[in-house]
């Protein structure tokens, strides 16, 4: 028999503010964290703008702490600590053989990896840092996270780029419903904002190279869109399983039901156009978490802004769940934060669980003419109350994530 | 070339840099790995630093032998061009 699994704690730091409040504050409010990059690396860049975290580490963080962490790690740890204090475990005692923690970012500590090269290059052997390695594996955030909290019951680095914070979600979710654990901390971080990785996507074409305009640059579902723009921060989640919960009387946000995952199988970076693969884990998801499609009342959508990306999503929503699908309010919050790449399912898991316990979608903004193929319910510019219940029972709501390499991962929030 | 003095204050600014020491507790009779904290790796960011700072070699075989500040002021004195 599997455990119910339930959320107790929300952290985050992005583009839009440095914790959960603020930046669901600013994401209902329907503003914009992409800003121009105005550092010398960037003047010759063909994209110069990105989504920076509002609050920077060097604000909460102290010097030392900061040096020996790559900057995902210590978005991970910023938002893991808001997110254990949210779920009242702070000071508490917890059993630390029952604790996990699952993060994992796209790109790992790619800055740390750059910088330290640029030592070597600079200074030879002796300037490389000993704490390179620590700090670029792509499991270091998750590392810090589990040593913070003292978890012992395993740590855990899924990687699948652009779906690895909603990936992380799932095998958390995973190690609490098969007994391996009562509480996980868990999600995605990212920290790619530096001239290797910016110059890569752009030379994909995958970009927006409005620079210009930078905050109606990310503008999913409409005609012009050029591409993601992208972003930084951390979205991380206390899952715990439903008794553990109730025994120590703690507030719980949302139920996470169910994951769906799929592969492609078609183009280490194209979606496959048919959208079978997403369908595919948007099935799963549903099936997983017992739930009728006429529950799913609401969709954090993957959509980054790239022209075949956000209309083959909706394509697949429509082939998963039929007419269904034309109840769902959907949000695009890329077109706020900028992609976050591995960051990107932590934080949208984070606004998809607000959704369900506020009763309120996101807005999806900047679109100016909306793409005639995006012909299902966006929610634009202005947040949509949702409904607590459905003729089928309680609200479900999901949260799409795909990364290059065809990876798919969906997952089902249901309303307790 | 560095007073014993200068040494000292350098050591106290480099070792409050990379191990959150306070200035005031790097004294030369204090052991780096019991008093002030400073485990392997962060000895060798030290080290490394104290290198570029002081101009000198401390190479690895001799890091061992440092285990207080005033040894470490005391070889990087002995040792400067």
């Amino acid at each position: 028999m599997n455990k119910t699994v339930v959320v107790t704690g929300l952290g985050a730091t992005t583009p839009l503010g440095g914790d959960v409040a603020s930046t669901w504050e600013s994401l209902l409010a329907g503003d914009s964290g992409i800003v121009p990059l105005t550092d010398d690396w960037a003047a010759e860049l063909p994209v110069r703008m990105a989504g920076k975290v509002r609050v920077e580490p060097s604000e909460v963080m102290k010097p030392v702490e900061r040096r020996r962490l790559d900057r995902s790690a210590q978005f991970a740890l910023i938002a893991a600590r808001e997110a254990w204090k949210d779920a009242g475990l702070e000071g508490t005692e917890v059993d630390h053989e029952r604790l996990g923690a699952v993060v994992g970012s796209g790109i790992g500590g790619v800055t740390t990896l750059l910088d330290n090269y640029d030592l070597l290059l600079s200074k030879g052997a002796r300037g490389v840092s000993p704490r390179a390695v620590p700090m670029l594996m792509p499991n270091s955030p998750a590392a810090y996270v589990g040593l913070e909290f003292g978890a012992r019951a395993g740590v855990h680095t899924p990687v699948s780029a652009c779906a690895t914070g909603s990936e992380a979600i799932g095998y958390a979710m995973n190690m609490i419903r098969s007994g391996r654990a009562d509480v996980v901390v868990c999600g995605g971080t990212e920290a790619a904002i530096h001239p290797l990785p910016i110059s890569a996507f752009a030379n994909m074409m995958a970009m927006s190279k409005n620079n210009e305009d930078p905050k109606h640059a990310s503008r999913p579902y409409d005609k012009g869109r050029d591409g993601f723009v992208l972003g930084e921060g951390a979205g991380i989640l206390v899952l715990e399983s439903a008794e553990h919960a109730a025994a120590r009387g703690a507030r719980v946000y949302a139920e996470i039901a169910g994951v769906g995952m799929s592969a492609d199988s078609h183009d280490i970076a194209q979606p496959d156009p048919t959208g079978e693969g997403i369908a595919a884990a948007i099935r799963k998801a549903v099936e997983d978490a017992g739930a009728e499609p006429g529950q799913i009342v609401h969709l954090n959508a993957h959509a980054t802004s790239t022209p075949l990306g956000d209309t083959g999503e909706l394509r697949a929503l429509r082939m998963a769940l039929g007419a269904d699908a034309e109840h769902i309010a959907i949000s695009a919050t890329k077109s706020m934060t900028g992609h976050l790449l591995g960051g990107a399912g932590g934080i949208e898991t984070v606004f998809t669980v607000k959704a369900v316990h506020d009763l309120v979608a996101p807005p999806t903004i900047n679109i100016v003419e909306l793409d005639e193929e995006a012909d299902l319910d966006i929610v634009r510019d202005e947040p949509r109350k949702l409904p607590a219940e459905t003729e089928a029972g309680p609200i479900v709501a999901l949260n799409n994530s795909f990364g290059f390499g065809g990876h798919n991962v969906v997952l089902a929030v249901r309303r307790v | 070339m560095a007073t014993q003095e200068e040494i000292l204050q350098g050591l106290a600014e480099i070792v409050n840099e990379v191990a959150g020491i306070d200035v005031e507790d790097v004294q030369s009779d204090k052991s780096f790995t019991e008093d002030l904290d400073v485990d392997s790796l962060t000895m060798v960011e030290v080290v490394v630093a104290a290198e570029e700072k002081f101009g000198v070699k401390i190479p690895d075989e001799e890091v061992k032998n440092l285990s207080t500040v005033g040894d470490a002021v005391t070889y990087i004195q002995s040792h400067q061009d």
